[in-house]
């Protein structure tokens, strides 16, 4: 089976016996740490029952777990090849979500496989990742460099943007927008350029404005003033800040988060997770979490440098600054930094589809370091 | 290949950057955990536990009134209400309806029921009704299975044994109103009820008690989660009250709906022990609270029932205040026991002619004698000797003309009028006419029947300033009282004439003497006009009394005392626009001293 991509390929596949002995042991353990906190907490969230999440999330995390594996042990070269036919694949479920929501009834963001509700626009964030890497793999410095060599990247990245923004879906159309500008950053877009795009942006805020749904008007306003409305859309945040706040530096203890359990805390299972974590588990508790996520980034660069091929090491950092915007966002939310974008906390929230294409995105980064000393062409 | 070259380096380069600038905004998430979990945590610990703790006041049971023997005057009862819990229920409306079918309600009380539903959480019990009887609990339990949603609850409403019988002592309570001072958190607690009127609002500070506190943990939806603290209150304190409710209930039932008011008092002690205002409102309707129409109705009743006549009715006390213009003459030495005037009916002052009550006259009177007859002419002379200054002295001496003060609202001080009095009120000097007539306890003169009962009392004490008291001598408790400085032998000679009222025939209270054991009552008779007889009906003869309306005819009034020679019991009896005060005075009395015997009320 290897021997098909040899061909192709200058030969420096690993062995599976290599592959398996190169995997990072202490990668995996973090995030299986970090994944065991959020399943606690999900116990916590029922009130000390595994039902309805915790159980769930660990079955999702086993599955999570099994299919990076699965996917830290395919060939990089692999994803490189395939990148532009998954990301058209998932390009064509983003319009397909589109066009049922339309037809059906209200908002609609998934696909029903039976056995699990999809979400083609986390598929996308891993899409969009492989289709860039691999052509700015392809392209030269001079050509990234140019505005012409990035339309077609742009394009790449703005029409599952606009997909996804139509859902509507303003965080995920964001983080998508975000991490494929950081990605332009690193492959050494111009900072004129940005400064152009934001400058534009900035302009377009007013005209943004009015196509901005009702809810999504409210989300902003409130941030900017939750007291505007303390009984409903200020009402979240409000009580994500006193639950915080009410942990202070040890918390209230395991099961005994007052906001939390007596669900004065919406969302407590979702998106505001961090929340039910810091109130019960205090500003320890709270770092503790936030450390352990930033090794999780930490390994990601690690690995992203030590490849040698232009490919993976992209690959690498749009993943790991996809898990970062996940991370960060989620908690810049709930402590009332920005408004509140219904971002889940990445490995902790409950949520199928997201711990399944973070769990993936960490297969590929694993991929990229198993397969760290394959040299890949330009084509 | 060196372009390669550099666009590896730009990537591992810009690659660093990314990675600071993304440490650096976890960074940023560590320092605003470490503002609100550290720097404001206090605040939000303050917010987190006003989201949690609800605070509820737990209210003390009243405190409950005894009479002198240890009767209940006022005491709390279980009260069955029906209440209705919308998240029990699947349909409403059909539990109600079904409820109706059983006990009606009234379109306002579903109304009010469907308000209060909309405006509290499906767990809230919404009361539907209250003060159920025991038949209308079964009927309920009973039905049951038709009810869904609805429970009975229990709670302590205030219940009056005696009723309107003691309405206008014990008062009544009702729900804190906007002008009541709201100086107990208790009284912002639903359908908490404070005394409005009598005992009930003297004493409400006491016969309230101390609210309790419960601290409740509840979620987000106001739903009782477990009790974290209770904080027990302090029951209403029980009162003692100097009332006897066996006399105050055959007082009251001696009016037999006729308006008016009776005092007794203790003469040694000056203890309360009935008093009553005839007739009454009843109480316990008042404390389940009235509509505005039913209010009106109490208020615009003939018979005044919610005026406390005993201390708020000001009266001409008639003859019975020839008593203290026969005193002061005593005492002044205008007159001597043996001093005679001559009564042929009329006399006359200038071109006014006065006359007595009697139009053939008494002929030769002496005090005692005059006091027996109640002859009017000779307390006009005795009022001409002495002026109306030397009277309004004496009456002062006895109480009236300011308030007795034993604490109930609206207690009125009476008038007593003299010369400054009435420069000071009209710029006018004051008639020799007007003497003679206040001389028989007419004109100005106004007093209230406790004053009476007290003037009584002093009486019949020898002389001491007795004070009246709602509040019971305990056993051993002594009450000493000053002496008057009156001469024993002049209230001698006014006793007689009190005793020769009822004992001797031709007295003005003959009609209603006994003789129980040798304890005989004295007293004095009073009837005032509450209209002007003019010259012309004087003339064609006076209107019988029986032929005026009702609101035009004389009252009655007895002042008196029993025993007649150890006097332990005062009475004053006052009957608006009708007769027979001293019937009432003697069979009250009669009934008092019968209970001293140990013989069972006489039915």
């Amino acid at each position: 089976m290897y021997k098909f991509y040899e061909t192709s390929f200058k030969n420096q596949t690993p062995t599976l016996k290599e592959k398996l002995q190169s995997l990072s042991l202490s990668y995996i353990m973090l995030i299986c740490a970090v994944a065991g906190i959020g399943i606690v907490m999900l116990y916590s969230a029922a009130n000390g029952s595994w039902s309805p999440w915790a159980l769930n999330q660990l079955l999702r995390f086993g599955m999570g777990l099994g299919a990076m594996l699965v996917l830290a042990l395919i060939d990089i070269r692999i994803f490189m090849r395939y990148a532009y036919l998954f990301y058209f694949f998932t390009l064509i479920l983003l319009v397909i979500v589109d066009v049922m929501g339309h037809v059906g009834m209200g908002a609609q963001r998934w696909i029903n496989l039976g056995f699990m509700k999809l979400q083609p626009s986390e598929l996308m964030k891993i899409a969009m990742v492989l289709a860039l890497a691999r052509y700015f793999h392809s392209s030269s410095l001079q050509s990234i460099e140019s505005v012409r060599g990035i339309i077609v990247p742009a394009l790449i990245v703005l029409l599952p943007a606009g997909l996804i923004m139509a859902q509507p879906d303003l965080g995920t159309a964001l983080m998508l927008i975000f991490t494929a500008g950081a990605m332009f950053f690193v492959v050494g877009v111009q900072l004129w350029k940005f400064g152009v795009v934001l400058l534009g942006g900035l302009l377009c805020i007013p005209i943004a404005w009015h196509f901005l749904y009702d809810y999504q008007k409210n989300r902003v306003l409130t941030f900017l003033d939750p007291e505007r409305d303390p009984l409903g859309a200020g009402y979240h945040i409000i009580q994500s800040k006193i639950a915080l706040g009410s942990g202070g530096v040890f918390g209230k203890g395991f099961l005994k988060g007052t906001q939390s359990h007596l669900n004065f805390l919406p969302e407590k299972h979702t998106d505001f997770i961090f929340t039910m974590l810091s109130e019960e588990f205090g500003m320890i508790g709270a770092v503790l979490v936030l450390i352990l996520n930033m090794l999780i980034i930490a390994y990601c660069y690690s690995f992203a440098l030590k490849s040698t091929n232009y490919f993976g090491k992209l690959a690498a950092i749009g993943l790991a600054t996809n898990f970062f915007l996940y991370v960060f966002i989620n908690m810049a939310m709930v402590l009332g930094l920005i408004p509140v974008v219904g971002v889940p906390l990445a490995l902790i929230s409950y949520g199928g589809t997201v711990i399944l294409s973070v769990m993936a995105s960490f297969g590929i980064i694993l991929s990229v370091h198993v397969n760290r000393n394959i040299n890949i062409g330009k084509d | 290949m060196n372009r390669d070259n550099d666009k590896g380096k730009v990537l591992i380069n810009r690659a660093l950057i990314l990675g600071a600038g993304q440490f650096f905004l976890l960074l940023v998430i560590i320092f605003r955990l470490y503002y609100l979990q550290v720097y404001q945590a206090d605040k939000y610990k303050t917010l987190a536990d006003e989201n949690r703790i609800s605070t509820r006041l737990l209210v003390p049971p009243r405190g409950i009134i005894y009479d002198r023997h240890q009767v209940m005057l006022a005491t709390n009862q279980q009260n069955f209400q029906a209440m209705i819990v919308a998240e029990q229920t699947t349909d409403v409306q059909q539990t109600l309806d079904a409820f109706k079918k059983i006990m009606p309600l009234s379109e306002d009380e579903e109304k009010r029921i469907k308000k209060d539903l909309k405006k509290n959480r499906s767990f809230v019990p919404i009361q539907v009704k209250e003060n159920l009887t025991w038949e209308e609990v079964a009927k309920i339990q009973l039905n049951a299975p038709d009810l869904p949603g609805i429970i009975i609850d229990e709670g302590l409403s205030r219940y009056y044994p005696l009723g309107e019988k003691a309405a206008h002592v014990i008062g009544y309570v009702s729900s804190v109103s906007e002008n009541d001072v709201k100086d107990d958190p208790l009284l912002e607690v639903p359908g908490f009820k404070i005394g409005k009127a009598g005992i009930e609002k003297l004493y409400e500070k006491s016969l309230r008690g101390k609210g309790g506190n419960q601290k409740l943990e509840v979620n987000a939806y106001g739903r009782i989660m477990k009790e974290i603290e209770k904080i027990d209150g302090v029951p209403g304190e029980k009162i003692e009250l100097s009332l006897d409710a066996r006399l105050q209930e055959k007082a009251y039932d001696l009016f037999e709906g006729n308006s008016g008011a009776a005092i007794m008092l203790d003469v040694n002690t000056g203890e309360i022990l009935t008093f009553v205002s005839a007739p009454a409102y009843d109480p316990n309707l008042l404390t389940q609270g009235v509509s505005s129409e039913e209010w009106r109705a109490l208020n615009s009743n003939e018979f005044n029932l919610l005026v406390n006549k005993a201390i708020s009715g000001q009266y001409s006390p008639g003859s019975t205040f020839k008593v203290v213009v026969a005193l002061a003459g005593l005492e002044n030495g205008t007159i001597n026991s043996q001093s005679r005037s001559f009564c042929a009916g009329k006399m006359m002052l200038g071109n006014h002619t006065f006359h007595c009550w009697k139009r053939i006259g008494h002929g030769y009177m002496d005090v005692v004698r005059a006091l027996q007859h109640s002859c009017d002419i000779f307390f006009y002379e005795a009022a001409q000797k002495l002026g109306i200054n030397k009277i309004a002295d004496m009456a002062r001496r006895f109480g009236f003309g300011k308030k007795v003060s034993i604490g109930l609202e609206n207690e009125k001080s009476g008038l007593i009028p003299d010369t400054e009095w009435k420069w000071r009120r009209f710029r006018e000097s004051w008639q020799q006419g007007e003497s003679l007539i206040s001389g028989i306890g007419q004109g100005y003169i106004l007093t209230t029947p406790l004053q009476l009962a007290t003037m009584a009392a002093r009486v019949a004490s020898g002389g001491y300033e007795v004070t009246p008291t709602f509040n019971k001598i305990q056993p051993g408790e002594k009450r000493v009282f000053k002496k008057m400085n009156l001469k024993d032998i002049n209230l001698e000679v006014v006793k007689q004439g009190m005793c020769d009222v009822v004992n001797v025939p031709g007295g003005t209270a003959y009609g209603s003497r006994f003789d129980f054991n040798g304890q005989k009552m004295c007293g004095k008779t009073g009837t005032t006009q509450v209209r002007r007889i003019t010259m012309k009906e004087r003339q064609s003869g006076v209107i019988k009394q029986e032929d005026l309306p009702w609101k035009y005819r004389d009252h009655s009034l007895f002042i008196g005392y029993a025993p007649h020679d150890n006097p332990k019991y005062a009475v004053a009896v006052l009957i608006e626009h009708g007769k027979g005060a001293p019937q009432i005075a003697g069979k009250l009395l009669l009934e008092a001293l019968k209970l001293d015997a140990g013989n069972q009320p006489v039915e």
